[in-house]
């Protein structure tokens, strides 16, 4: 560890980067960890004292973020993403591989402190995994070969600038483009636009367009531009949301790494049509690997005049960008949560009414939208609304990114007109033997082979962009009990029945998944769910139970197969009493649980 | 003055003054809702949802809800009450919940809403935390297996007593209360049994030590009438078997 007075230096100057302010704290906090590895109690105090705010403020934030450590961790730690698609390409062999040759339990550090080894929700890499991360940056397709290497640079204690470039090679994939994707676009065009045109003129091309949220929730974008541009307040926000951590989501990873300028350049005219002049980026940790290169971007736009003060030459305009990365919290994307999270705090969604285009950053007008809606927007205002509503249905116009992963030939990014059907995509991805999709995913629907013929719109399936395809040779069970998982990993903790609920819903499928439930397990986890759906504060909770509903009612035999023949099992269970041994030694194997024989003698194996 | 506003609950007219919450509007009107980190002298928190009601169809926090002209909420319905019970029984089994131990019991506000929305037993299966009893405060004792993380304690701690003892920390299921000292310990604090902290705990998790039993088990707050007649421990003074201090 740090020598005290190295520590406080050390805090001191980071501190002095973000200019004291308390806003950064998640900022600074990551920083201070990348110098230090972990969050001591030191720092925690020192971070506090330098910030002038108070110390448990400081310690629920580092408390919050499942990235921020405050116990001690490995000099290199790595994180396997852990989503049902890393899972199907085989994961867990090579985790279990990785964690025998170095001789490390899961989610511990090695005594030498040299490192430490551990899972960590979907890190967005779901058409190139497995994948993990390494010190936050993404590792892609992991195998035997690149473990055998990575057991090497680890002993070796290699710096990770030293590693293979290679290993953090990250693809974008696309297959299927359209106007988004595929057709050029000119650096500065919508800026142009909107200064040739105004203000006005752009927003009416906006609700022309018939522009719906691309993060999933479909708000119309023209009327959210609208209102906070009419709100009061002299000082509004622009908040480009890139948390993207819905589970088998990549796109707005691609996006971000290739059309980055498109990004912004959405970003800077919604500052001039809404009267900001400042926006914001929040980046997922996941997606730390892209930083330099988007603030190198940012820094190109600045120079071209397309950014920052007197943009295009007009001294009106004026609007600059700062990109925060998240810290692990899929809640985050959630976009009070968000506004939470950028203004320094633990990211815990806020009551709703009022909403950010009144009451958002700092409590000021704010315009959130996700990545590929800003990506939208600046074409629309080069192309106007009526060639983008040309394409699409009636109640959702244009095209749809979609993520496609899981069994699939060619995984990776299809832009489609809205209204496809799903088994248009599946014949275009090479999935010849699906048995069912996670649509929009884990939040989103599980649809059986019978629905293959809905269409992907805000009037059949909406979608963020999820596409995960379980084909005949998957237990449909092993996805659900992996999304249960993630839902009680990413709870905030703040309402009862999603803290509780999510446990209490994993514990259930986990029980009849092994083959310890019975029909009456069945009938809970619908009571439960439905509770969840109507009771929680916001949509993680009320979206959590979805996998398990949905597959209830699409995939019954799924669920009956595993069933005890009883009409009902004891609350007290023998099996269940392992699971703390079970947690301990990272076991879910089916060794690692109590036979049906075994429990009806009462003896253990 | 403008004309005087209503909404309708469980099917009686509900005046309500403009900004006023449902729950607020219910309860100036004589209304009860059941809730438990609602206080009315503290801003709504919208966190233990037990107050959940049906809003033009769909259900919403009666504490976090703006009241509006013409809303048709339902509050004592079968559905409803079966989703409160639920949230209820999430609570007991989340914690370390054993009444007949409890000093509390029959005064507590928790137990008193579990009774009033039907709950018999807790249902799920206990988690059994372990957590730590902390007596290190020579006037106050914290059972952190009752705390249903309301955060009264620490709103109370924070904006009333300008002294910021409580905090709640950690993601999900994990989220725990904490003193805010070093040692985690509240007899290295300024924590005192006047406290508006220490009044407004709807459990026993805080309680106030040398004075166990004072008032004999059936002649309690909640023994002889419902919640719903009587009111929160909270909020009643302490002559009438309540926690404030008047
Ligand atoms: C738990 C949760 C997670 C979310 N995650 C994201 C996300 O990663 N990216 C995103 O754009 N929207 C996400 N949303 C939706 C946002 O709250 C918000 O609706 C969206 O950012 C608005 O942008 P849009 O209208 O352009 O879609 C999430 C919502 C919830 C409830
Ligand atoms: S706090 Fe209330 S519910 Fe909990 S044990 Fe005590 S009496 Fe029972
Ligand atoms: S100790 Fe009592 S008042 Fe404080 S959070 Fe827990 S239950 Fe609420
Ligand atoms: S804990 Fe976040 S929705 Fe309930
Ligand atoms: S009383 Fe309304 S959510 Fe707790």
């Amino acid at each position: 560890m740090a020598e005290p007075d190295a520590l406080i230096q050390t805090v001191h100057d980071i501190v002095q980067r973000h200019g004291g302010m308390p806003t950064r704290l998640l900022q600074i906090l990551r920083e201070a960890q990348d110098s230090l590895t972990w969050l001591s109690p030191e720092t925690l105090d020192a971070v506090a004292g330098k910030l002038g705010v108070s110390p448990d403020k400081v310690r629920s934030v580092a408390e919050f973020y499942s990235f921020l450590y405050t116990a001690p961790r490995g000099s290199y730690d790595i994180l396997f993403s852990d989503n049902i698609t890393d899972r199907m390409l085989g994961n867990r062999e090579l985790l279990h591989a990785l964690c025998d040759r170095l001789g490390v339990g899961i989610g511990e550090t090695r005594a030498d402190g040299v490192v430490t080894v551990g899972t960590t929700s979907c890190t967005g890499m779901c058409d190139q995994g497995p994948a993990a991360l390494v010190n936050g940056y993404a590792l892609t397709r992991l195998d035997p070969p690149r473990l055998d290497r990575i057991v090497e640079l680890v002993n070796g204690q290699i710096p990770l600038t030293q590693w293979p470039r290679e290993f953090f090679e990250v693809v974008s994939n696309i297959r299927r483009a359209d106007i988004l994707l595929g057709r050029h676009f000119a650096d500065g065009a919508a800026l142009r636009a909107v200064l040739k045109r105004g203000p006005e003129a752009i927003l009416e091309e906006l609700v022309k367009s018939g522009l719906r949220g691309q993060g999933g929730a479909g708000f119309r974008s023209g009327a959210k531009w609208v209102s906070c541009r009419n709100a009061p307040g002299e000082v509004k926000y622009v908040v480009c949301n890139a948390d993207e951590g819905e589970p088998g989501t990549f796109k707005d990873r691609v996006l971000m790494q290739d059309f980055a300028d498109l990004v912004f350049e959405g970003m800077t005219l919604c500052g001039r049509v809404i009267g900001a002049r400042q926006g914001f980026v929040y980046l997922r940790g996941e997606y730390r690997y892209l930083l330099d290169a988007l603030k190198a971007t940012l820094q190109r736009r600045r120079e071209a005049g397309l950014l920052g003060a007197a943009i295009l030459g007009d001294p009106t305009f004026n609007f600059d960008i700062d990109i925060h990365l998240g810290a692990g919290a899929y809640v985050c994307g959630e976009e009070s949560a968000l506004i939470e999270s950028l203004e320094g705090k633990h990211g815990v969604p806020r009551i709703r009414p009022p909403f950010p285009t009144t009451h958002g950053y700092l409590n000021q007008p704010t315009v959130v939208n996700n990545v590929e809606t800003f990506a939208t927007a600046a074409k629309i205002a080069v192309e106007g609304g009526a060639w983008f509503a040309n394409r699409g249905t009636a109640e959702s116009k244009g095209t749809k990114l979609l993520s496609l992963s899981g069994d699939c030939k060619r995984p990776g990014i299809y832009e489609y007109p809205f209204g496809v059907t799903v088994r248009r995509v599946l014949d275009d991805c090479g999935a010849r033997d699906a048995q069912g999709i996670q649509m929009a995913g884990p939040a989103g629907h599980m649809i059986s082979a019978k629905q293959f013929d809905r269409r992907i719109c805000f009037e059949d399936l909406a979608t963020g962009g999820s596409f995960m395809v379980f084909d005949q040779s998957r237990d449909i069970l092993d996805g659900i009990r992996n999304f249960t998982h993630f839902f009680v990993h990413e709870s905030c903790g703040f309402c009862t029945p999603c803290r509780v609920g999510t446990s209490l819903m994993r514990d259930l499928v986990t029980k009849v998944h092994t083959g310890h439930g019975t029909r009456y397990d069945l009938e809970e986890m619908r009571k439960l769910g439905r509770i969840m759906r109507v009771a929680c504060h916001c949509g993680l909770g009320q979206t959590a139970p979805n996998p398990v509903l949905d597959s209830l009612d699409q995939f019954p035999e799924s669920w009956e197969r595993r069933l005890r023949s009883t009409a009902f099992e004891p609350a007290f269970d023998l099996d269940a009493a392992l699971e703390q041994a079970r947690q301990l030694t990272g076991r879910s194997d089916p060794g690692a649980y109590l036979r049906e024989e075994e429990l009806m003698l009462g003896t253990m194996p | 003055m403008s004309e005087e506003q209503s909404f309708t609950l469980d099917g009686r007219r509900v005046p309500f003054q403009a900004g006023q919450t449902i729950m607020a509007a219910a309860l100036a009107a004589g209304v009860y809702i059941p809730h438990l980190c609602f206080n009315r002298e503290f801003a709504p928190h919208g966190s233990c949802r037990v107050c959940l009601v049906g809003v033009n169809g769909r259900m919403q926090a009666a504490c976090t809800t703006p009241a509006a002209a013409g809303q048709t909420v339902e509050s004592e319905t079968g559905e409803i009450r079966e989703i409160r019970r639920g949230i209820l029984q999430m609570l007991f089994v989340e914690g370390n919940h054993v009444c007949p131990a409890c000093e509390k019991s029959g005064a507590c506000q928790l137990q008193a809403v579990a009774y009033y929305v039907g709950m018999l037993a807790p249902h799920y299966t206990h988690f059994y935390p372990r957590r730590p009893v902390d007596a290190s405060h020579p006037e106050a004792v914290i059972d952190f297996n009752r705390c249903i993380l309301c955060e009264l304690c620490v709103r109370a701690s924070r904006d009333v007593d300008g002294k910021n003892v409580f905090a709640v920390q950690g993601r999900g299921i994990e989220a725990h209360l904490v003193v805010n000292t070093p040692s985690g310990k509240l007899g290295a604090t300024d924590f005192s049994i006047h406290d508006k902290a220490a009044q407004v705990c709807p459990t026993g998790a805080i309680l106030t030590k040398h004075r166990g039993y004072e008032i004999p088990i059936g002649q309690r707050l909640y023994d002889r009438k419902p919640i719903s007649v009587v009111g929160d421990v909270a909020t009643l003074s302490e002559s009438k078997g309540g926690r404030r201090h008047d």
